[in-house]
């Protein structure tokens, strides 16, 4: 179902990764990835598994919740495993028509599966546990030089961090519409491609007139709180490093090198 | 002069059509004065396109009147200078709880406005503390605002606009969306905030239940403002309600139709204890005459 | 006997610690032409229960059937059980889609593969049936008045012709007077077409006056199942739901506990007045 979708939602326990500095988050999640795609050796991977794993312990968010952010990429997963299990050149070990297994194929795809299933589970970690503000906080503070050369980085975040308040809403409003659609008769699921695409319209325009309808409004209530751009404006939650952001970044340059290290092993 | 001054208030919704002509004026305000006590509990009756909601948004800026001056605390909304203030004077409240909660964590929405007012942020906190407390949503303050109930998320927005420290709160049918449960959860808070905080309420509504408590009735009908009393005034008048459309507590209406059948009923009859008890006095006291 | 519904259960997060009834050993039998009101707070499973009739939502357990047959029968078909059991949502104006009155009505219609011709004639019927006349037809339905656009929702739902039409709170956000043209069209319905029509609402003082039938639900269970008279008398169990009786029913109890001996059924303010009229004059 629609609901299922997790990435965006944050995970409300109190741990010390949500404690930790939305930018010190948003760098780790940065530095794990470019790990993810510099690993070439099965040590790389147990090293990434290793502060995952860790991440995952520390955060206290339940390992389910990240399993559940999977749903939404397994599509993606089989298409990549298939394009790697048949497409790459090898070893063959079996082969159906111009289809071929290959030993190589086979490993690619238990690489690459592991790869996308660590990435989606490290930032799925990150948004668990790091509120949408703080996090389009860190984006902005991160970002702040940006603005220098005219990219309006406060505007973008609040764009960002309205638009992740909205989803969850505008997810259900589409569940609710279709609902209503189907008790008319209308049908999404079968018929060709045009003909499913003509089906969404009865879809697609309640929910762009609601979505506009919302937008009115918010503005609306924005105003009246006195919103008037990032200009003069404090914060509640203002971004400061502590001690265990320091901490964080040791461990950070130290996972690092660690990887490295074995890329050139 | 009251904290809230309208004098003579027009205003006009003016549609164009394609070729930048005037299209269509729809008249919403012809013509409203009022002067609203501080600290009072007023609250404005009206069917849909009685020209409550227009009101509602002249207060605090939101909306220019076309004619006319409306005064938030001696400060003109038409005023550019003062827009901010007055809108840090009358905050404001709106039907759709959805649409209102910017935060995605309930106490990160409550403390929205303090921000944009750059109010430092150890005075947010305290003010987001109190505000919550204020509402009785402390409990809530690390949920998501789209796991609460639609009064509770009523709730959250009323203690956002707490949070700026208004004199007036002006909530525009807040309860139009809610359920029975919600709707009473929603008119006890601002109840209790008008009377512990002394913050002037201006409800806008057109459920009866919710206006029983206020100091002051308003009934707006076409643009014009044509009844205005305290609720005994107002509900005495039975008939003419209904005439705008409006509905009157069962109660009332019993209460209006035995007085015309001769029974010595006092006026204006709101709760369900002072009817019974009117009717046990002259039931059960003519049967004791009778008795003799 | 139109809808049979046989313990039905629906859960949520089956399996899993968060495993939650939505529904819970409901069983209800609606006649043909019957009018009910079914009744609860916010999720007390009223909609549910109505997203179940016209298969929307599958039951986890239980069974219902329409006229004798199982719906959840091998090749049953769900989009003509749709056309059968119209069911109107909540805020169904946010529905509308087409560029005009006409052809948004036309929809349901044309789902059900009828004819051209027939389907005109159903949206105009449909549109006849909740008072909105040809000078409506070309207009876009996002120009309407509040109350008329709900008007022309509700007819995409008539033009369909279902037997059974159910209403999930049609009244939320009108002012008295949309309400009452509701309600009083809904009423029409009944009685003119003899629809079997079920209105959710947590109104009990709208539903009241209506309907000969009461159904309240709370947490997923059905708790009272009567005519109106019946289910108020527990005025105070509903109270506890969250749902309260309409205040004649409180007047009369309050009466009652002061020592005036009047029919404690009665519910509407006409009753009322001439039970306290005829005490009245008995004491003069």
């Amino acid at each position: 179902m629609l609901r299922d979708i997790t990435l965006g939602q944050y995970y409300p326990v109190d741990s010390v990764l949500h404690r930790l500095d939305p930018r010190t988050k948003l760098f780790g999640t940065l530095v794990y990835i470019v790990t993810l795609f510099i690993a070439d050796h099965i040590l790389a991977y147990i090293a990434a598994a290793v502060f995952l794993t860790a991440a995952i312990r520390l955060s206290r968010v339940p390992v389910k919740f990240m399993v559940r952010g999977l749903k939404a990429v397994v599509f993606l997963l089989l298409i990549s495993v298939s394009f790697n299990l048949f497409l790459t050149p090898g070893r063959p070990i079996f082969t159906i028509g111009f289809l071929k297994m290959t030993w190589e194929g086979v490993e690619i795809a238990a690489f690459m599966s592991i790869r996308l299933v660590f990435l989606v589970m490290g930032s799925t970690l990150l948004t668990l546990t790091t509120t949408p503000n703080q996090l389009t906080d860190g984006l902005e503070r991160s970002l702040g030089f940006l603005k220098k050369v005219g990219v309006p980085v406060h505007e973008v975040s609040m764009m960002m961090s309205i638009a992740l308040r909205f989803i969850p809403i505008l997810v259900e409003e589409t569940d609710k519409i279709m609902k209503a659609q189907m008790a008319r008769g209308a049908d999404f699921e079968s018929g060709n491609l045009i003909q499913r695409a003509k089906a969404m319209v009865p879809l697609l325009v309640p929910l762009f007139i609601s979505a506009f309808r919302r937008a009115t409004d918010l503005a609306m209530a924005m105003e009246a709180r006195c919103y008037r751009g990032g200009e003069g404006r404090t914060k509640m939650k203002p971004l400061h490093y502590e001690r265990r952001d320091r901490m964080t970044y040791l461990v950070y340059l130290l996972y690092f090198a660690l990887c490295v290290a074995i890329r050139f092993l | 002069m009251g904290i809230i001054k309208a004098v003579n208030l027009i205003f006009d919704y003016i549609r164009h059509d394609d070729e930048e002509n005037k299209d269509e004026i729809n008249h919403a305000l012809r013509g409203v004065s009022l002067d609203i006590a501080e600290g009072s509990f007023v609250a404005v009756l009206g069917h849909n396109g009685s020209g409550k909601s227009t009101l509602a948004k002249l207060m605090n800026g939101i909306l220019l009147p076309t004619e006319g001056t409306i005064y938030i605390s001696n400060m003109s909304t038409s005023d550019e200078e003062h827009l901010w203030n007055v809108r840090k004077t009358a905050g404001m409240v709106f039907q759709n709880p959805d649409n209102q909660i910017i935060g995605n964590v309930v106490e990160e929405d409550v403390g929205f406005g303090p921000e944009n007012m750059g109010v430092p942020t150890k005075e947010i906190w305290e003010r987001v503390d109190e505000s919550l407390e204020a509402v009785g949503m402390t409990a809530y303050r690390l949920q998501s605002p789209n796991k609460l109930s639609g009064g509770q998320k009523q709730r959250v927005a009323i203690a956002g606009v707490m949070a700026m420290k208004p004199r007036c709160i002006v909530l525009d049918e807040p309860t139009a969306m809610l359920d029975p449960n919600g709707r009473r959860e929603v008119i006890r808070t601002v109840r209790e905030l008008n009377r512990q905080e002394g913050i002037t309420v201006l409800l806008i509504t057109h459920y009866m239940e919710e206006v029983i408590d206020a100091d002051r009735v308003v009934v707006m009908d076409g643009g014009h403002v044509v009844m205005d009393g305290t609720p005994k005034e107002v509900f005495s008048h039975v008939k003419e309600l209904k005439q705008y459309s409006l509905d009157v507590p069962q109660v009332t209406e019993l209460a209006d139709e035995l007085r015309a059948e001769g029974l010595a009923l006092p006026e204006g009859i709101l709760t369900i204890d002072e009817l019974a008890d009117s009717l046990a006095g002259i039931l059960n006291g003519e049967k004791a005459w009778q008795s003799k | 006997m139109a809808i049979e519904v046989k313990h039905l259960d629906h859960r949520y997060g089956e399996g899993t610690i968060f495993e939650q009834y939505a529904l819970k050993n409901v069983t209800l039998t609606i006649a043909d032409g019957e009018f009910i009101g079914l009744i609860g707070h916010t999720g007390s499973g009223k909609s549910t229960l109505t997203q179940h009739l016209n298969g929307l939502l599958k039951a986890t357990s239980g069974d219902i059937l329409y006229n004798g047959e199982s719906i959840y029968a091998e090749g049953y078909s769900m989009k003509e059980l749709r056309g059968r059991v119209g069911l109107v949502f909540q805020y169904p104006e946010h529905q509308l889609f087409e560029t005009d009155v006409f052809t948004d009505v036309c929809f349901g219609p044309k789902n059900l593969g009828l004819s051209e011709e027939e389907i005109k004639r159903r949206a105009a019927e449909a549109l006849a049936l909740v008072g909105l006349d040809e000078s409506f037809y070309k207009q876009s339905p996002f120009e309407l008045s509040g109350g008329q656009k709900r008007r022309a929702a509700i007819a995409g739902v008539l033009a369909m012709k279902p037997e059974v039409l159910i209403l999930d709170e049609p009244t939320a956000g009108l002012d008295p007077r949309g309400r009452d043209d509701i309600l009083g069209l809904v009423a029409r319905l009944h009685e003119e077409q003899g629809m079997t029509v079920i209105l959710v609402s947590h109104s009990m003082e709208d539903v009241a006056r209506y309907v000969s039938r009461l159904v309240v639900m709370n947490r997923g269970e059905k708790v009272f199942d009567g005519t109106p008279r019946e289910v108020f008398r527990h005025y105070k169990q509903l109270e506890k739901m969250g749902l309260a009786a309409p205040q004649i029913t409180y007047v009369v109890h309050a009466l009652r506990e002061r020592g005036i001996a009047i029919d404690e059924d009665i519910m509407t303010v006409e009753e009322a007045r001439d039970a306290i009229l005829a005490l009245w004059r008995k004491n003069a």
